[in-house]
C-alpha cells in the first residue's frame, strides 16, 4: 500500500518536471474523454426524447383509422368516409383476447367560447376506455362516466394548453365553456402529454363524451350514425403486437365484408412500433457517436505511449541506477505503468468535467437535448484508465527490460 | 573455496559476441576477498576490470566459473534474484554519483530502502542516519544541483550504505572530483573501512589505489598481480598535509 502511494508521488514528482509536456499529453485524454461524454449524452437525450414520446402516446397502442373505400373504381383516400364504428371496436374488445381495452373516438376542430375569450381546438368525443387506452390520467377533476356517454352529458375534460388559453392561471374546473353555442361544464383537467412524434401539441385538446360530440358538437353521418373516426386499442403487456395487429385486421375485413380482392376499407397503425424503430435508430446513433469519440481517446493513449517511450529513454540512466540498489523489472515496470496511469485518470477527471461543460453548453446553445448517465462517466473514466495502461505498457516493459550496466551508462 | 570470504570467484569468464567475434573480457578469475578488506582493482581499459567489478556487482551473469557471495554461488541466478542480491549485499559508489536528480539527498539515500520493503517511517530514520554518518546531516532536503561534488559522492556513499550491505564497489569514485575533495573521499572509505566494512575500489590511478590495502591488477582479462600492502596511505594525515582549502568547508 505505502509502496503504491509512493509509486504514485514518484509519478506525480515526474509529471510535474515536465508541466507542459504532460499537460500536452493529457489534453488528448482530456477531448477524448470529454467528447466520449459529451456524444453520450447528446445520444441518450435523444434516446430519452424518444422514450417520452412512446410514454406519451401510451404504451402497447394501435390505432385503426378509418381508411379508403373504393366507389366504383375510384379510391376516394384515407378518412374519406368513415368506414369503422363503435360496434367495431365493441367487436375487436369482445374477440380478440390480447386487447385489453378498445376505444372508440371522434374528432374535429372548432372554436370554443369561454366568457369573452374564445380559442380553436380539436375537439375529441371519446368512451370512458380512452384514458386507458391512452395511458392518459386526469390529474384534477374527474374522468368521463358511462352516465356520461349514456346521456349525452355535456361535460368537457381540458388539456394543458387549453386550459391555459382559456382561463390562464384560474382554476378551469366547474367553468362553462361554449362548444358551437352548446354550453359544456369542465370537471376534469387532463395531464400534460406534450408533443407528439410529428410535433403536434397533444394538450390543446378539449375531450367530451362521444354521444355528446355526435349530437351537439361535431354531427353525424346519416348514412352510418355509429360511424366514428379511429379507434384505439391497447393490447394486454406481453402480448404480441404484430399478431394482434393481425387479427384486428382479420375481424375488421370480416365484420366489413370485404372479399380477398377489396383492399381494407381501414388503417391499422402499430405506433409504437414506429416509436421503437426511432429508439433503435437513436440508440444506433449514440453507439455511432460514442465510438467515433472513442477514436480520438485512442489517439490521446497513443500521445501517451510517445511521451512515455520519450520519458525512458531520456531517464535510462535513472533506470538503470534504480536496478543497481534493488529495483526488479517489476518494480521498474510498476513505476512507469503508474505514471502513464495516472497522465491518462488525470486527463480523464479534467475530460469529464470537459465533457460534463461540453454536453452543458450544447443544451445551452444549440438547444440539444443532453442527459449525462453516471454510468457514461464511470464507462469513460475506466476506459481512461485502460487506455493508460494499454499504451503505458510497451514503454514500461520496455524500461523493465533494460539492461542496468548499458543503462547506467547511457549518456 | 575460503569458508570465511565475502567475494570468492573460481574461474570466473565472461565473453561477449560481438557479431562473428567473440570477445574474451574476462579469462578465468579466481579470487577471494575476505570481510574487512580495502581491495583496490586496477588496470588499463580493457582490462576486464569493468566487466570482473560488474559481475562482483551481481549486474551481469559469468560465461562460465563460480562466484560465491556473503557464501551463496549467485552465478546461475535470474534477473530478479541477482536484483534481491544487489539490494541486500552491495552498495555501490559510481564516477558520475547517479544521483536522482530534483530529488532530495534524504529521498536518494532512502532509495534502496524503497526496494527492500521497509516501511516508510524506517527508511527516513535509516537515511537520516547514513546522512549524518557521511557529515551531511543538514543537508537532507537539498536537491543535488544544490551540492558539490564531494557533497554528492557523499550522498552516494550514504546512499551505498543505507541497506547494510555485506561490500561497497566503488566504481572511480574520485574520477569526477578535484585532488582535495578525492582525498575527502578515501578518508571517508578509509573511516568506513576501519569499522568494518568491506570495500573494492576501481580505478586507474596508482595514487588512488596506494589508499588500499590490497591491489589486483587486470590485463588482458586475466588477474595480473594480487599484492598486500602492509602500510596503505593514509587518507586522513594526507589531508592535513594538503593546504587548505575554501572549497572543504562541507
Amino acid at each position: 500500500m505505502t509502496a503504491a502511494l509512493q509509486s504514485i508521488r514518484i509519478a506525480l514528482r515526474s509529471l510535474r518536471v515536465n508541466k507542459l509536456r504532460s499537460a500536452l499529453t493529457m489534453l488528448g485524454i482530456i477531448i477524448g474523454v470529454g467528447a466520449v461524454i459529451t456524444m453520450v449524452a447528446v445520444g441518450a437525450g435523444a434516446q430519452a426524447r424518444v422514450a417520452e414520446q412512446i410514454q406519451s402516446l401510451g404504451s402497447n397502442l394501435i390505432i385503426v383509422l378509418s381508411g379508403s373505400v373504393t366507389s366504383s373504381g375510384l379510391r376516394m383516400g384515407t378518412g374519406s368516409q368513415l368506414t369503422i364504428t363503435e360496434d367495431d371496436s365493441a367487436a375487436i374488445a369482445r374477440e380478440i383476447p390480447a386487447v385489453q381495452v378498445s376505444a372508440p373516438m371522434v374528432r374535429g376542430n372548432t372554436q370554443v367560447v369561454f366568457g369573452n375569450l374564445n380559442w380553436s381546438t380539436a375537439i375529441q368525443g371519446v368512451t370512458p376506455d380512452y384514458f386507458e387506452a391512452r395511458d392518459w390520467a386526469v390529474i384534477d377533476g374527474r374522468p368521463i362516466s358511462p352516465e356520461d356517454n349514456d346521456g349525452a352529458g355535456k361535460v368537457a375534460l381540458v388539456g394543458q394548453t387549453t386550459a391555459f388559453n382559456l382561463f390562464g392561471d384560474a382554476d378551469p374546473l366547474g367553468q362553462i365553456i361554449r362548444i358551437k353555442k352548446v354550453p359544456f361544464t369542465v370537471v376534469g383537467l387532463l395531464d400534460r402529454k406534450g408533443q407528439n412524434s410529428y410535433g403536434q401539441d397533444q394538450d390543446d385538446i378539449i375531450l367530451i363524451p362521444m354521444s355528446s360530440a355526435k349530437k351537439k358538437v361535431l354531427g353525424k353521418s346519416n348514412s352510418n350514425p355509429r360511424a366514428v373516426g379511429s379507434i384505439s386499442i391497447k393490447i394486454r403487456p406481453g402480448e404480441d403486437m404484430g399478431e394482434a395487429e393481425n387479427q384486428i385486421r382479420e375481424l375488421l375485413r370480416q365484420r366489413h365484408r370485404l372479399q380477398p380482392y377489396q383492399d381494407d376499407d381501414f388503417w391499422v397503425r402499430n405506433l409504437s412500433e414506429v416509436l421503437q424503430t426511432q429508439e433503435e435508430s437513436s440508440k444506433v446513433m449514440t453507439y455511432l457517436l460514442a465510438a467515433i469519440a472513442s477514436v480520438s481517446l485512442l489517439v490521446g493513449g497513443i500521445g501517451i505511449m510517445n511521451i512515455m517511450l520519450v520519458s525512458v529513454t531520456e531517464r535510462t540512466r535513472e533506470i538503470g541506477l534504480r536496478m543497481a540498489v534493488g529495483a526488479r523489472g517489476r518494480d521498474i515496470l510498476g513505476q512507469f505503468l503508474i505514471e502513464a496511469v495516472t497522465l491518462s485518470l488525470i486527463g480523464g477527471l479534467v475530460g469529464i468535467a470537459a465533457g460534463l461543460g461540453g454536453a452543458e453548453a450544447l443544451s445551452y446553445f444549440a438547444e440539444w437535448r443532453t442527459l449525462v448517465a453516471p454510468a457514461a462517466i464511470a464507462l469513460a473514466f475506466g476506459f481512461a484508465a485502460a487506455v493508460g495502461v494499454f499504451f503505458g505498457f510497451y514503454p514500461a516493459r520496455k524500461a523493465a527490460r533494460l539492461d542496468p550496466i548499458e543503462a547506467l551508462r547511457y549518456e | 573455496m575460503d569458508s570465511h570470504a565475502i567475494i570468492a570467484t573460481e574461474g570466473l569468464t565472461k565473453d561477449y559476441v560481438l557479431g562473428p567475434h567473440v570477445v574474451h573480457a574476462l579469462r578465468g578469475v579466481s579470487v577471494a576477498i575476505d570481510p574487512g578488506e580495502f581491495v583496490a582493482v586496477m588496470g588499463p581499459s580493457g582490462s576486464g576490470k569493468s566487466t570482473f567489478m560488474n559481475l562482483l556487482g551481481c549486474l551481469d551473469t559469468p560465461t562460465a566459473g563460480r562466484y560465491w557471495l556473503d557464501g551463496r554461488d549467485v552465478a546461475g541466478f535470474g534477473r530478479d534474484e541477482l536484483a534481491r542480491m544487489r539490494n541486500a549485499k552491495i552498495g555501490f559508489v559510481f564516477q558520475m554519483f547517479n544521483l536522482l536528480p530534483r530529488t532530495s539527498a534524504l529521498e536518494n539515500v532512502e532509495l534502496p530502502l524503497l526496494y527492500s520493503g521497509l516501511p516508510a517511517r524506517e527508511r527516513r530514520g535509516r537515511a537520516r542516519e547514513r546522512l549524518a554518518a557521511v557529515g551531511l546531516a543538514d543537508r537532507g532536503h537539498h536537491h543535488p544541483s544544490q551540492l558539490s561534488g564531494g557533497q554528492q559522492q557523499r550522498v552516494a556513499i550514504a546512499r551505498s550504505l543505507v541497506n547494510e550491505p555485506s561490500v561497497i564497489l566503488a566504481d572511480e569514485p574520485t574520477g569526477n572530483l578535484d585532488t582535495r575533495t578525492s582525498v575527502e573521499i578515501l578518508a571517508l572509505l578509509q573511516r568506513l573501512n576501519r569499522a568494518g566494512l568491506t570495500i573494492v575500489l576501481v580505478t586507474h590511478e596508482p595514487d588512488i589505489a596506494a589508499y588500499a590495502g590490497r591491489v589486483l591488477a587486470f590485463r588482458d582479462g586475466r588477474l595480473l598481480s594480487d599484492e598486500q600492502r602492509g602500510a596503505p596511505l593514509d587518507a586522513a594525515t594526507a589531508l592535513a598535509a594538503l593546504p587548505a582549502d575554501e572549497e572543504a568547508l562541507a
